[in-house]
């Protein structure tokens, strides 16, 4: 195994928590809460780059997709839904029969694999797309990270990469409000220090090799308790896309 | 590069469809109809046998269908072929009255020309609504229709859910959803318990023809014993909404036809003429009925069986297909994002969308019943005030031509007439 650019300690930290991400009322609420509006995010940029129709059945057949960070399978199983051949991995050994077992009972196949990005890249793995959700956060070397993706893709491949804007704002919303007032995250889920301002994801993705294109912020809108995707407000959540030329 | 029709078969091999419709009234076919059009299968399953549903006669029952209901109608293909046998309502005008005495001073009217949208609703006889369904239903790919057939067992798992019919088939499927009515069967299996209450009255339903035209005006006079609603259908004909206490009710559907006229006329009046019976004579107990839940791992329930209404307005078709508009868009959008769509948080969605407006719709028309289904002279001169007010204040009064219309409220796409 090559030196990794995970964290060890917020593998652990997932550990503890992988076999509740199926329950939509349990600790992962939030994500089950912020998946559609993802989803959305991902099956429009998957059909724009792509040339896909989002209304015909499985049209995502015949793309090679994978999911860093996959953790129980909340992204990987709505792709394999809509007809992608799905990897996903996870660095936390724990998610891997959690997602295998769940991904059975809703009988669908997936390829899900207890690796990182960096080792699938060495492996010489390529993918038409890859999803990299709220994991850069995580991760100890964002770059060496994003040079993997970039290794991982297919020319004209595809990158989302969501995560958190460090401001005070998000201070307040992710760190304050999620993780000590509303309880939607477990203390400590996430290290402030470690956020990312969009400028400095983008600069990044483009140290990394790839070309960025489109970026969103992900809102939550107390008033109707749901995610929304936003064109002007990135200021705590959001979600960019880039392309390998 | 995969062919996608091979993931199509692995699917309907896994599923004998998508959902599941269990009732095939008119939300049901309405549902499965919004649901194929965006790409999903479904079986409906209807107690009925199909033909006697169909049968051409005029049995006297109609509905008045909102402008939001007939864009919806329109999107799924619908109301081409019934838009000639249909009503406009052009106005509706709102009064207090006692039997004999004709309609108090006060009175509200509620005026088409006051919205930009045009006729305010539609009336249109049961026979070619269920009728044009039907056709659509089998004209439209990824729709079974099961006539005759009856649910004895419902099963949820996990991953799936089932029904066994009376026949012995067993169908299966992602979730069910009960269109079954306010006696819901599928609420009843799930165990989903119900809140309601009688409100002691029946309503009497019937066709009326009449000598004068009714120029596309709707009535609804309030009577201590309860409200008579008069609706025009198309030619000189109106359906009736006539609700009286139960034992008076009971006592009416005995009389004989002519006797039954004698009793209507002094609440009628005699502003269309000489009327005659023009159809069959139903009679609906009211009461209000209310599903705990509307929603359950794969499982949800629209119209009657989530919310049995009072049928003051009409709203409780219309209610129905704005459950049906809403519900269909969370799935179809659900299932384009790759989501599980009989999940609890996706269906939950449908729950949080509907719960409020219909609740409130529901216990509005509670609160407008037991208002005017009375005769204390204080209420009286308060409400005759009361209707003379909003009658007063244009901007009110199209608030609730817009609430009759269905267009107030967060719209779901089919009924503002777009495709999902």
């Amino acid at each position: 195994m090559s030196v990794s650019s995970i964290d060890p300690g917020e593998v652990a930290k997932f550990e503890a928590m992988a076999a509740d991400w199926w329950d939509p009322t349990g600790k992962f609420k939030p994500l089950h809460m912020l998946n559609p509006c993802r989803l959305d995010y991902i099956t429009t940029q998957i059909a724009a780059e792509f040339d896909r129709d989002l209304t015909a059945p499985r049209p995502f057949a015949g793309l090679r997709l994978l999911d860093i960070g996959c953790g129980g399978g909340l992204l990987s199983e709505p792709m394999a839904r809509l007809g992608a051949d799905v990897v996903g991995a996870d660095a936390a050994a724990r998610n891997i029969p959690v997602a295998e077992l769940h991904a059975k009972q809703s009988g669908l196949s997936i390829d899900y694999r207890h690796t990182t990005a960096e080792d699938l890249a060495e492996a010489g793995e390529r993918f038409d797309v890859v999803l990299n959700m709220e994991v850069i956060e995580h991760v100890a070397d964002p770059l060496a990270y994003l040079t993997a993706c970039q290794t991982l893709l297919k020319p004209g491949g595809l990158m989302i990469c969501s995560t958190l804007n460090r401001n005070p704002k998000s201070y307040l919303m992710a760190i304050i409000g999620a993780e000590q007032v509303m309880r939607w995250l477990p203390k400590g889920t996430h290290d402030w220090s470690k956020f990312i301002t969009p400028d400095e994801l983008y600069d990044l993705i483009r140290k990394a090799g790839l070309d960025p294109v489109d970026r969103k912020g992900m809102v939550f809108s107390p008033l109707g308790w749901s995610w929304h995707l936003s064109a002007r407000d990135l200021s705590v959540n959001y979600v960019t896309a880039s392309i390998k030329r | 590069m995969d062919n996608p029709a091979i993931g199509r078969i692995l699917r309907d091999m896994a599923y004998d469809s998508d959902i599941l419709i269990v009732g095939g009234g008119l939300n049901g076919p309405a549902l499965a109809l919004a649901l194929a059009q965006g790409g999903l299968t479904v079986t409906v399953i209807d107690a009925r046998p199909a033909p006697t549903r169909a049968e051409k006669g005029f049995d006297g029952r109609a509905y008045a269908l909102a402008i939001a209901s007939k864009r919806l109608l329109t999107v799924l293909g619908v109301w081409p072929q019934v838009a000639a046998y249909s009503q406009p309502i052009l106005k509706i005008k709102a009064s207090d009255g006692l039997a004999g005495q004709g309609a108090a001073p006060f009175f509200l009217t509620f005026d088409a020309a006051e919205i930009e949208e045009g006729p305010m609703g539609f009336m249109l006889e049961d026979r070619f609504l269920y009728s044009a369904f039907l056709d659509a239903m089998t004209t439209t790919p990824g729709i079974t229709l099961l006539s005759g057939e009856t649910v004895t067992q419902q099963e949820t798992t996990s991953n799936g859910a089932s029904v066994t019919l009376a026949s012995g088939r067993r169908m299966s499927g992602r979730l069910i959803v009960g269109c079954d009515g306010r006696g819901s069967g599928t609420a009843t299996r799930a165990g989903i318990r119900r809140h309601g209450w009688g409100y002691g009255q029946t309503a009497l339903v019937t066709a009326i023809a009449h000598d004068l035209p009714h120029h596309g005006i709707a009535h609804q006079f309030f009577m201590p014993e309860g409200p008579l609603a008069i609706l025009p259908l198309p030619g000189n004909v109106s359906s009736i909404v006539w609700s009286e206490r139960d034992d008076i009710a009971r006592q009416i559907q005995a009389l004989s036809d002519d006797e039954y006229l004698a009793a209507l006329r002094p609440r009628f009046g005699d502003f269309l003429g000489e009327i005659r019976l023009a159809g069959e004579r139903f009679t609906y107990p009211l009461s209000l009925s209310l599903a705990e839940k509307f929603v359950l791992p794969r499982l949800a329930l629209v119209g009657d069986a989530a919310h049995g209404v009072h049928p003051i307005a009409g709203q409780g078709l219309n209610l129905g297909l704005r459950d049906v508009a809403a519900l269909a868009e969370v799935l179809v959008e659900a299932s384009r994002r790759g989501e599980d769509i009989g999940a609890i948080d996706v269906l939950e969605r449908y729950q949080v969308w509907r719960r409020f407006d219909s609740t409130i719709l529901a216990l509005g028309m509670d609160t407008v019943n037991r208002l005017f289904s009375n005769d204390n002279p204080f209420l009286r001169a308060g409400r005759d005030i009361g209707l003379g007010l909003v009658n007063a204040m244009p901007s009110l009064r199209r608030g609730f031509i817009r609430q009759a219309a269905g267009l107030a409220g967060d719209l779901p796409r089919l009924l503002a007439g777009q495709a999902i």
